[in-house]
C-alpha cells in the first residue's frame, strides 16, 4: 500500500504548479493515501508501547536492587543472604508452588491458599457485616451518634489484640484467626459504606419517594448502586488490612498458612525461606488489591461516570 | 364547583436556629382538570416550594392540598415530578429509568409484557425509544430530561409537576422540548404544574400563569388567564397580538410593581 502511495505522489506532484487549484488537490490526495496503513501499525506500537513502559521501568529498579542487595550481602560480615543464595537454597520453594512431600513440607503456593480461605471467610462474613452496619449508621441519625464514636475506638484496636479474647471465645486457632480477620476488616467497610450511604443525592431519594419504593427496594436498587464507589473504597482497605492481619495471626495460632511457615522457618533460621515466602506474601496482597479494585470498578461503572 | 386539585391556604415556615423565614404565606389556587398551569416569579420566592408541598416532598406548615378531594401530604406517583436536573439513575439504562417506574406504579394491573409495551410506549413519545440502552451519562441534557419526562408519564400520573424542566438546556433543545410536551399535552390532556421564570415559555405553554410577589412571604400576585387558542405554534405566536398582550403583562408584574430586589 505504501509503494501505491508513493507512486501516486510521484505522479501527482509534476502537476501541482499547472494551476492554482492543482497543489490542495493534489495535496489532499497525498495525505489520505499513506494515512490509511498508519492506524493499523500504530494499535500495535501503541499496544507495544504501554506494555513496555507499565512493564520496563519496575523491571530495571528491580534488577538493580537486586544487584545492590547481592554486592551488600556478598560479603563475610553480612547477616542476610545474598539474591544468589537464597536462589540456591530455597529453589524448590521458587521454582515449584505446588509440591507436597508429607504434611508438613509442601509448597508456599498451597500454604497462600489456606491463608487466602480464611481470608475469604473472615474478609467475606466482613464485608456482609460492614455494609449492613454501615446502611444503618448511614441512614439513621441516631445510629450514628450512637455507633460511631464507639466504631471510632474499636478500629484502632490493633488486629492481634483481639487474638487472645478470640482463644478464649472460640478455644481453637482456625476460628480465632478468622475472627481476628473479620474485625480487622470490618471497621473501613463500615465507616465507608456509611459515608457512602450519607452522600446518596436528595435528587434519588425524592425519586424514590415519589415512586413509593418501599425500604428492600429503595436498599437494593437506589442505596447499593448509588454508594458503590464507597463501598468498594472500604472492601479495598479491608482486604488489604485482613492480609496484613492474617499473617500475623497465624504466626501465633500455627497450622499451615504461610504466616506460620514464616515462624517456623525462622525458628529453624530457614533465612532465605523467609524472604521467597515474603514475594508470595507482597505479590498475593498486590493481586488480592487489584481483583477488589477491578470488581469495583466494574460494578460501578455506571455512577463513576455520572 | 370543587377543583380537581386545589391548594388550600398553604403557608411554608422554616425554623433555623432560632429564626423563624416564611416562605410563602396564604396561597391558594384551584386548578381544573387538564389545566396548564405555570408558575413563575424572581428566584427565591418560594415556586420550588410549592412545587415539592404539592408533590409532598415537603410538609406546608399551615393549609393543604387536596387532589380530587382527599387531602395528599406525602409523595405518591399520582403526582410525578419532572426534576430540574432530570434526576435519572446514572447506573440504569434509558429503558431501565422509565422501567423501574413502570414496574413501581402496575406491578398489580399490568403484565410483563404490557409493562415492557407500556415502557417502550413512553420512550417513543418523547422520542427517546432509540436511546434505550443507552445510559444517561452517554446522552445530552436535552434528551435526559426527555427520559425524565417519559419516567413521569408513564406513571400515568393524576397531575405533571415540572420544575424548571427546561432551565438547565439551551434555546434551541428548549423549544424543541417546549413543541414536545405541547403535542404531549394535547394528547394527553394531563393536569400540569410547571415551574419556569422564561416568560415566553409561560405565555407559549400554559392556560394560566401564576405570577408570585417576592418573598419572604411570597404570595400568589396576579393570574392571568392566557386566552390563546391550541394547538399554538411558536413563529405564528411572535405577531400575535394577545400573545404580546400576556407576555407584556407578565414583564410588567415581574419588572415594575414587583421588581427584584436582591439582597446585597
Amino acid at each position: 500500500m505504501s509503494i501505491t502511495a508513493l507512486k501516486s505522489e510521484a505522479v501527482v506532484s509534476p502537476s501541482t504548479p499547472k494551476g492554482a487549484s492543482a497543489p490542495a488537490k493534489g495535496a489532499e490526495i497525498v495525505r489520505l493515501a499513506p494515512s490509511r496503513p498508519t492506524p493499523r501499525t500504530n494499535r500495535f506500537a501503541g499496544y507495544a508501547h504501554r506494555v513496555s513502559v507499565a512493564v520496563v521501568p519496575p523491571l530495571v529498579v528491580l534488577l538493580a536492587l537486586l544487584g545492590i542487595w547481592e554486592l551488600l550481602c556478598s560479603g563475610s560480615g553480612a547477616t542476610l543472604p545474598p539474591p544468589s543464595t537464597i536462589w540456591q537454597e530455597s529453589y524448590d520453594l521458587i521454582v515449584n508452588p505446588f509440591f507436597v512431600n508429607g504434611s508438613q513440607d509442601i509448597g508456599l503456593g498451597w500454604r497462600v491458599l489456606v491463608s487466602l480461605q480464611r481470608v475469604a471467610i473472615g474478609f467475606g462474613l466482613a464485608a456482609v457485616a460492614g455494609i449492613l452496619l454501615g446502611v444503618i449508621v448511614g441512614q439513621s441519625v441516631w445510629a450514628m451518634r450512637g455507633l460511631d464514636p464507639i466504631f471510632q475506638v474499636l478500629r484502632t484496636v490493633p488486629p492481634l489484640a483481639w487474638l487472645p479474647i478470640a482463644l478464649a471465645a472460640f478455644r481453637d486457632s482456625n476460628p480465632s484467626a478468622i475472627f481476628v480477620i473479620f474485625i480487622t476488616a470490618i471497621w473501613p467497610v463500615i465507616i465507608n459504606t456509611a459515608v457512602g450511604v450519607r452522600n446518596i443525592p436528595q435528587d434519588y431519594r425524592n425519586v424514590a419517594k415519589v415512586l413509593r419504593l418501599n425500604p428492600l427496594e429503595f436498599f437494593v436498587k437506589i442505596m447499593l448502586p448509588s454508594a458503590a464507589p464507597y463501598i468498594f473504597t472500604g472492601l479495598r482497605i479491608g482486604v488489604g488490612l485482613s492480609w496484613l492481619a492474617i499473617v500475623a495471626a497465624e504466626m501465633l495460632t500455627g497450622g499451615v498458612g504461610i504466616g506460620f511457615f514464616i515462624w517456623d522457618a525462622w525458628n529453624s533460621s530457614r533465612l532465605s525461606d523467609i524472604i521467597v515466602a515474603l514475594v508470595y506474601i507482597g505479590v498475593v496482597g498486590f493481586i488480592l488489591d487489584r481483583l477488589v479494585a477491578g470488581i469495583g470498578a466494574f460494578v460501578t461503572r455506571g455512577t463513576a461516570a455520572a | 364547583m370543587t377543583a380537581y386539585l386545589k391548594l388550600d391556604h398553604i403557608d411554608k415556615s422554616f425554623a433555623r436556629g432560632g429564626a423563624v423565614t416564611e416562605v410563602l404565606k396564604e396561597v391558594s389556587l384551584d386548578i381544573a382538570k387538564g389545566e396548564y398551569i405555570s408558575i413563575i416569579g424572581h428566584s427565591g420566592c418560594g415556586k420550588s416550594t410549592l412545587l415539592n408541598i404539592v408533590a409532598g416532598l415537603t410538609q406546608a406548615s399551615a393549609g393543604g392540598v387536596i387532589l380530587e378531594g382527599r387531602q395528599v401530604d406525602s409523595p405518591g406517583p399520582d403526582r410525578a415530578v419532572v426534576f430540574q436536573n432530570h434526576s435519572l439513575l446514572p447506573w440504569l439504562s434509558v429503558y431501565d429509568n422509565v422501567r423501574l417506574a413502570v414496574d413501581k406504579v402496575f406491578s398489580g394491573t399490568k403484565s410483563r409484557a404490557e409493562r415492557n409495551d407500556w415502557t417502550l410506549h413512553n420512550l417513543d413519545l418523547v422520542q427517546m425509544a432509540h436511546a434505550r440502552d443507552r445510559r444517561p451519562s452517554e446522552i445530552s441534557g436535552g434528551m435526559k430530561q426527555r427520559v425524565g419526562i417519559a419516567r413521569a408519564l408513564a406513571m400515568e400520573p393524576k397531575v405533571l409537576l415540572l420544575d424548571e424542566p427546561f432551565g438547565a438546556l439551551d434555546a434551541l433543545t428548549r423549544a424543541h422540548l417546549q413543541d414536545s410536551v405541547m403535542q404531549i399535552h394535547a394528547a394527553l390532556g394531563n393536569t400540569v404544574i410547571m415551574i419556569t421564570h422564561d416568560v415566553d415559555e409561560a405565555v407559549l405553554l400554559s392556560d394560566r400563569i401564576v405570577m408570585m410577589t417576592n418573598g419572604p412571604s411570597a404570595r400568589i400576585g396576579e393570574v392571568l388567564d392566557v386566552r390563546l387558542p391550541r394547538p399554538r405554534r411558536r413563529l405564528e405566536l411572535v405577531t400575535d397580538p394577545a400573545y404580546l398582550v400576556c407576555r407584556e403583562a407578565v414583564l410588567k408584574f415581574l419588572y415594575e410593581r414587583h421588581r427584584f430586589v436582591e439582597a446585597a
